[in-house]
């Protein structure tokens, strides 16, 4: 059988499992609302208690993103952020969780992969989510970061029949990125249909850990969500708390509202009836 | 495995949530065109409602008042029903639509060509039509938006980014993604995942299969060049198919220089990169930043290209050229003038750089063939504010 921690994100995502926590990863923006904020709210997402940060780099053209990431890339782009200077300040915040990028694959292909992959090594970021590369896009990807020791983060969708749910969850490390709703990023007041079942279905397919995001806007829902998966993302929501009101509060903002999200799944987890039974595996 | 290649462009760079919808039309579509019935029925919509064939039309007065020996016939898509090609591509895909069951359509639309044929067969077939439009080619696009309003479409209006072709797509690839279970996405040009730019391609290549037929019925020989404006590039791309296999015959495809507040000229001026699930040529900065693209043809306004011209261009079986916003205006009077024909301003490029071309460099041997890819009622606003 495969060592599926052989990278860093592994030993963190295998390693919360391990100490019967769900994992809580917060996505924030690259230089969102501006370069200094972004550096407050990496920090208080880290002491709010997440295990893992997520680094959405801003790209002219996002497909899978709703409006409030897309303002959030507008903005950032606008003040002049770009995958290398974020590579860079990301160097520089020496953050005490893994960070993982999300970005779509033109900027990349732009720096070149492999100079993309070194310089991600070096800046400490430990893997990568792109959300416009399909499965079968993905093998000129996949290599190069894995073989440097970076989690290559596969997304699985509703739509995703079992038999590319099953060969995209085995391929994934890290975790898992299972989108909750038919849909693009946003926020949201209510646990899409059927996601529970899909969270049962992935984590049938595969031993890595499988984290869900998209449209997780509240704690309750995050709270909600927890039991089915090993973790959740949060992303617009915190980007529309980011954005809404003075960027000197923004960290305060975002880390109360990750704090309450931190105290909500951890009380779910802890509730005996909501527990999941320990997955089996097929990959 | 990445697949839908063309040489080393195409692909599939999307969301995993619309890739299985992806692998169902790629199906539907093998599964259509192997049917004689679809294809009995797609050919009784394109001779009894759209009205095909269209005309090749030999344009002596546009020779004469550009000074050429070489004799130019343009292929008269202008006259199909809705007034340009893009007729051809929706009656396909709406019947690929219906036979999977999709009962609402989406389509991203430039100078409302696009937006306008989709929603005329949402209309025909009884579906839903959903069309996104940039705000400034509402604009400079209004009689196209009010045709497509009065054909029952929903017309959702992009403020994003440029608030052009490219950030319509977006959006359309948006409520996609969102709505991927009932909904098909027409794309309007032969750009998007694979299968698109192959089954866009194929729907549009009756323009080529007719004109080939055409030119050697009426001059008993093909012609030795074939002209085409270029924005994602589906009429081209519909008339060169029946052309690449003729080596002799020259292909030329314009690009949009635009003017001083920018260009859209993608194949002359970009870099290869990924935009709207594809991997092409495109007009992006050193960052991997989609550039804003400008010209006066809003079909034509677009940072982005067709992958399979991609390929073309750096096989070198195809030219591509350049045609201004002062230059396509100029064809446009021309081309008024000497025929009574108002061509649309993306065909206008085309036949700017035939009179460019041809006008100083042709022989009694040249016969040429210019796609007039769409008729110009939709561009009265926007000319009348440039012409004095």
């Amino acid at each position: 059988m495969k060592d599926l921690t052989t990278n860093d994100l592994a030993a963190t995502t295998f390693a919360v499992r391990a100490s019967g926590r769900k994992a809580l990863v917060a996505y924030l923006m690259a230089g969102y609302p501006d370069e200094r904020t972004f550096e407050d709210l990496v920090k208080a997402s880290v002491d709010a208690g997440c295990d893992i940060v997520e680094v959405g780099i801003p790209f002219s053209d996002p497909i899978a993103d709703g409006p409030v990431i897309q303002a959030a890339a507008t903005a950032a782009l606008s003040r002049g952020v770009t995958l290398r200077s974020t590579l860079s300040q990301v160097a520089r915040l020496s953050a005490r969780v893994p960070l993982v990028a999300m970005s779509y694959i033109n900027p990349i292909l732009r720096m070149g992969v492999d100079a993309f992959a070194d310089a991600a090594r070096e800046s400490g970021v430990s893997g990568l989510i792109l959300p416009d590369v399909s499965f079968e896009e993905s093998d000129a990807f996949r290599p190069a970061l894995t073989a440097r020791g970076l989690a290559y983060i596969d997304l699985v969708a509703p739509t995703s029949d079992d038999a590319r749910l099953r060969a995209i969850a085995c391929a994934s490390s890290g975790f898992v990125y299972l989108v909750s709703v038919t849909g693009v990023t946003g926020v949201r007041n209510a646990l899409p249909a059927g996601v529970t079942e899909l969270a049962g279905r992935v984590r049938t397919a595969t031993e890595t850990p499988v984290y869900v995001g998209f449209g997780v806007s509240t704690p309750e829902l995050a709270a909600e969500l927890a039991p089915c998966a090993d973790g959740v993302i949060i992303g617009s929501r915190l980007m529309q708390l980011a954005g809404d009101g003075h960027p000197g509060e923004a960290g305060r903002r975002v880390g109360d509202f990750l704090a309450g999200a931190r105290k909500a799944i951890d009380a779910a987890a802890d509730s005996p009836e909501r527990t999941t039974t320990p997955p089996a595996h097929s990959c | 495995m990445s697949r839908g290649r063309f040489g080393a462009y195409g692909g599939q760079f999307v969301p995993e949530t619309v890739m299985t919808c992806l692998l169902e039309l790629e199906a539907a579509y093998a599964a259509a065109r192997g049917d004689a019935e679809f294809e009995r029925e797609l050919g009784e919509l394109l001779s009894k409602y759209v009205g095909r064939p269209t005309p090749l039309y030999r344009a002596t007065r546009f020779e004469a008042a550009i000074g050429t020996r070489a004799r130019i016939y343009l292929k008269r898509e202008d006259l199909n029903h809705t007034g340009a090609h893009k007729i051809n591509n929706c009656v396909g895909q709406a019947l690929l639509a219906r036979r999977m069951g999709k009962k609402r359509l989406v389509a991203e639309t430039g100078a409302g060509q696009h937006g306008v044929a989709t929603a005329t067969v949402a209309a025909l077939f009884g579906m839903e039509c959903t069309v996104y439009m940039g705000e400034v080619d509402m604009a400079r696009q209004r009689p196209n938006v009010l045709r497509m309003r009065l054909l029952g479409a929903t017309i959702v209006p992009v403020t994003s980014g440029s608030r052009t072709l490219k950030d319509a797509t977006n959006e359309t690839i948006r409520d996609w993604v969102t709505n991927v279970r009932t909904t098909h996405y027409i794309i309007g040009s032969t750009v998007g995942p694979h299968p698109y730019p192959t089954i866009v391609r194929d729907f549009q290549s009756i323009i080529g299969r007719e004109a080939r037929a055409q030119i050697i019925q009426v001059e008993e020989r093909l012609p030795s060049d074939v002209v085409a404006c270029v924005g994602g590039g589906s009429n081209a791309m519909g008339i060169f198919s029946a052309f690449i296999p003729d080596a002799k015959v020259r292909l030329f495809g314009v690009e949009a220089a635009g003017s001083e507040h920018g260009q859209a000229a993608t194949l002359n001026t970009g870099t290869p990169g990924v935009l709207h699930g594809a991997y092409s040529y495109l007009i992006q900065d050193e960052n991997g930043q989609v550039g804003a693209a400008h010209s006066v043809a809003a079909g034509l306004d677009y940072p982005g290209v067709g992958p399979e011209h991609s390929m073309l261009k750096d096989s070198g079986r195809v030219s591509y050229e350049r045609a201004n916003d002062a230059d396509a205006l100029a064809a446009f009077q021309t081309l008024a003038r000497s025929e009574g024909i108002l061509p649309a301003l993306e065909p206008s490029h085309a036949l700017a750089f035939a009179k460019r071309h041809f006008g100083r460099d042709a022989d009694d041997n040249t016969l040429v063939i210019v796609n007039l890819s769409g008729r110009g009622d939709k561009d009265m606003d926007s000319i009348a504010e440039l012409l004095p």
